[in-house]
């Protein structure tokens, strides 16, 4: 296997850790190197994006909207990963994502990697393996986000 | 009567205990005992012997309790009632401090005069070792609790032996009697005839000679003792305490919990009748133009929802959660915290729940497996 | 053991010098001895049972510089009745202070290792005399990380001295909201996900955590997965609390009395308490 730019790339980030080399080269033939500038919306809310991204640098917000404001919840940075649902690959995105500064990220598209992982199970096995990661994070983060820990609660004491 | 050797016992005739308690009076105590009121035996002041229940008895059980004519003259043939001595050291309600606005916001007013000086009459061998956890709790740890202090330091004590057990008494799993052994001024046990005598002070030798007494005969000590070994026999109820803080600390989510949870009211009679619970909690009160404030502590329970009420809510929300701090604390945090039970077995919980519930009989489930 | 003769049960006045609004509900208030002498020195961490007149008594974290014996300053947020008569004293009126109570931050434990800050909502206010301390004993530690998180932008505290922490030499400063609007740049996301963006020497690292009891749980949760020693790691618990001196049984958690015990604890001590409901 010869050593591609990408494969170090790819190696370097937390989502492939523990992968094996193989599996790596895999990721790395479906990789697209992009980068966004400042505020450029990389998907928006309701849109079926099929992109998935490993994010190498620079800051993304998830974004909803609201009558008369837009709520940031989540913020994602390097070495973090953006459009897990891309790889499932059912229905629109939740969010709108908007990145905050340049950012480069290492793009997939969500068919073709469910492609890979229809042809080499065990690349499938590990990919679902640490997507299901990365949602079990998220859940736990929006969990914690939702039980709105900050917020007094007016006593009332029945 | 705590084994003493012969010759440090006395013995007083009937005349004696109304000798003691003018005595008492004389020397600047206010008495309080054990007298009658609306069917119960409680706590108050006592100006003469008359005012004791004499020839009265009480028949106690799980939320039950009656009491009965024994058909005899004694002073003391009963056990416990409703109230402890705490009472009188860890008043039910107590004013902390005075304040009054000022022009540069307020002044706090001097302390009040020192509180009464008690004498506690017909104090049980159990009642004797939960004074002993009061002192431990509001006199031996990091700080030192001042009123109880003030009132302590001035209390003269007179213990008397049980001359009988109650079915609910388990003071002998706890090591707390049913013999009396030591915390006192003057200890009497009431013979046919009198009283055996013994003090257990320089304060209380100092009263016994303002009293006509003689040395104990062997035939009264062999009857103090007789009585003694009857009491014993009397006790019915246990309590296995091997080992039971870590037990029980262990049984956090035993199923039974739920089980007394469904009959335990959280009333809380059991934390008022209980005489080393020490709970209390603080009202702030001030008069209607808002110029004087004042600061009342009063007993606590808790069973109370309220009683760990955070920001956002209670910790203990559930009556289980509560019931289980109750018992745990008493059995197993107590002695992480003060190295002693906070359970001194005088079974008043167990009498006085309306739910009958029987901390002997709760904590044999909890430290069984669950079914 | 205290002095006999000493009642900590009896307030001490206290004339209130300045009351600041950090936030739309959070206020940090500064008080002198009203009658002479100056405060006794208090462990970061401590706190004290401030009392208004006629209104009652709260234990407040004293959150101000502990080697500052003129003034005790603490960030107040108005919650309820109590609270709300606290942070309305104006200048030249009147509280009254016991204490200092509790068991304070260990400093001793991070000498010669990284100290770890992590802070939710008003969580910093009695975390920030330890942070003091660190800053000004600086060669006794190595790095500092403070990682802080709060509701929305708005309620952040002492965004300034945020700033100027991290321009400290040796010192991390990561900031985060649950909810950011527009004009936010910064993370957002739970005080757990700045976790990720640390680098966190294991063994050499002790965390000092102060902050709504879930949010600890789940730092705590990530530390120890991170190989964080349950001993490096402590925790400032909160309890209803009548006298703040171990009398009155209200905050009792466990086997401990949080002002007796606590309020600070090492996560060795409360490891088999946090996770249980309802204790």
């Amino acid at each position: 296997m010869q050593a591609t730019p990408l494969t170090e790339i790819l190696k370097e980030h937390p989502f492939l850790e523990g992968f094996k080399p193989e599996h790596i080269q895999k990721m790395a033939e479906l990789a697209l190197e992009v980068q966004f500038g400042r505020d450029q919306i990389i998907f928006r809310e309701g849109q079926e994006s099929g992109l998935f991204f490993l994010i190498l640098s620079g800051r993304i917000a998830l974004e909803v909207s609201a009558p008369g404001r837009i709520l940031r919840v989540q913020t994602l940075g390097p070495g973090e990963e953006l459009g897990w649902s891309s790889v499932l690959g059912e229905g629109g995105k939740h969010f709108q994502a908007r990145s905050l500064e340049t950012v480069r990220a290492l793009a997939f598209e969500g068919s073709r990697l469910r492609q890979a992982c229809e042809q080499d199970p065990s690349f499938g096995y590990a990919l679902m393996r640490r997507l299901l990661k990365v949602v079990a994070e998220r859940l736990q983060a929006t969990r914690m986000q939702l039980l709105d820990v900050y917020a007094p609660r007016a006593a009332k004491l029945i | 009567m705590a084994e003493a050797p012969r010759a440090r016992l006395h013995f007083t005739g009937r005349a004696g205990l109304a000798q003691l308690i003018a005595a008492l009076a004389a020397a600047g105590y206010r008495v309080v005992g054990p007298r009658m009121r609306d069917y119960a035996i409680v706590y108050e002041e006592i100006e003469n012997v008359a005012e004791l229940p004499v020839g009265w008895t009480d028949q106690q059980e799980a939320g039950y309790y009656r009491l009965a004519r024994n058909h005899k003259e004694t002073f003391f043939d009963f056990n416990l009632g409703p109230q402890s001595w705490k009472k009188f050291l860890h008043p039910p309600s107590l004013r902390l401090l005075a304040a009054e606005r000022s022009g540069d916001g307020f002044r706090l007013a001097e302390q009040d005069e020192p509180p009464t000086r008690y004498a506690l009459l017909g104090v049980r061998a159990c009642e004797l070792a939960a004074i002993r956890v009061q002192d431990r709790v509001l006199l031996g740890d990091q700080y030192i609790e001042p009123h109880y202090q003030a009132r302590r330091r001035n209390i003269f004590i007179v213990a008397v032996q049980c001359s009988r057990a109650a079915p609910t008494c388990f003071c002998a799993s706890l090591g707390t009697g049913p013999r009396i052994e030591g915390g006192f001024d003057l200890a009497l046990t009431e013979l046919r005839e009198g009283f055996l005598v013994q003090a257990g002070s320089g304060l209380g030798a100092a009263m016994l000679e303002k009293i006509e007494h003689s040395p104990a005969s062997e035939q009264h000590c062999r009857e103090a003792e007789q009585l003694i070994a009857g009491v014993e026999a009397q006790i019915v109820r246990r309590l296995d305490t091997r080992d039971i803080a870590r037990r029980l600390y262990e049984a956090g989510e035993h199923p039974h919990w739920e089980v007394v949870a469904r009959r335990c009211l959280a009333c809380g009679n059991c934390t008022m009748v209980c005489p080393t619970c020490f709970c209390t909690t603080v009202e702030d009160t001030s008069n209607v133009r808002g110029e004087r404030a004042e600061r009342w502590r009063r007993w606590d329970s808790c069973f109370t929802e309220a009683f760990s009420y955070i920001h956002g809510g209670s910790v203990r929300m559930s009556v289980k959660s509560r019931y289980r701090q109750w018992l745990t604390h008493k059995l197993a945090a107590w002695l992480d915290q003060f190295d002693m039970f906070g359970c001194v077995g005088c079974g008043r919980c167990i009498v006085w729940c309306p739910a009958k519930i029987d901390l002997t009989e709760e904590v044999k489930q909890l430290l069984a497996a669950p079914a | 053991m205290s002095s006999v003769t000493s009642d900590v049960m009896r307030p001490v006045r206290a004339r209130v010098v300045s009351v600041v609004k950090e936030t739309r509900d959070t206020f940090t208030l500064a008080v002198t001895p009203a009658d002479g002498e100056s405060w006794e020195a208090f462990q970061p961490g401590q706190f004290n049972m401030l009392y208004v007149f006629g209104v009652g008594e709260l234990p407040i974290s004293i959150s101000g510089d502990p080697e500052e014996r003129e003034r005790l300053v603490y960030t107040v947020r108005s919650v309820g009745q109590a609270t709300h008569a606290l942070v309305s004293r104006r200048p030249g009126e009147t509280i009254g202070v016991r204490g200092p109570f509790g068991a304070g931050w260990p400093l001793g434990a991070a000498r010669g290792k990284d100290v770890l800050v992590v802070a939710g909502g008003i969580g910093l206010a009695p975390l920030r005399p330890l942070i003091y301390h660190v800053l000004r004993y600086r060669d006794d530690y190595v790095r500092l990380l403070v990682l802080y998180g709060a509701r929305s932008p708005g309620d952040l505290l002492y965004r300034k001295q945020l700033a100027e922490w991290s321009r400290a030499p040796d010192t991390q400063v990561l900031v985060t909201v649950d909810y950011g609007g527009l004009s936010w740049r910064g993370h957002v996301g739970v005080v757990t996900t700045l976790l990720r963006h640390v680098r966190l020497h294991v063994g050499r690292t002790v965390a000092y955590i102060c902050g709504p009891e879930v949010m600890m749980r789940y730092v705590i949760r990530l530390l120890e997965a991170r190989g964080l020693a349950p001993t490096d790691i402590y925790l400032s618990m909160e309890r209803n609390m009548k006298c703040g001196a171990g009398f009155c049984g209200h905050c009792q958690l466990g086997p401990y009395f949080v002002c007796k015990d606590g309020p600070v604890f090492s996560y060795q001590q409360m490891r088999p308490w946090l996770d249980r409901y309802e204790v």
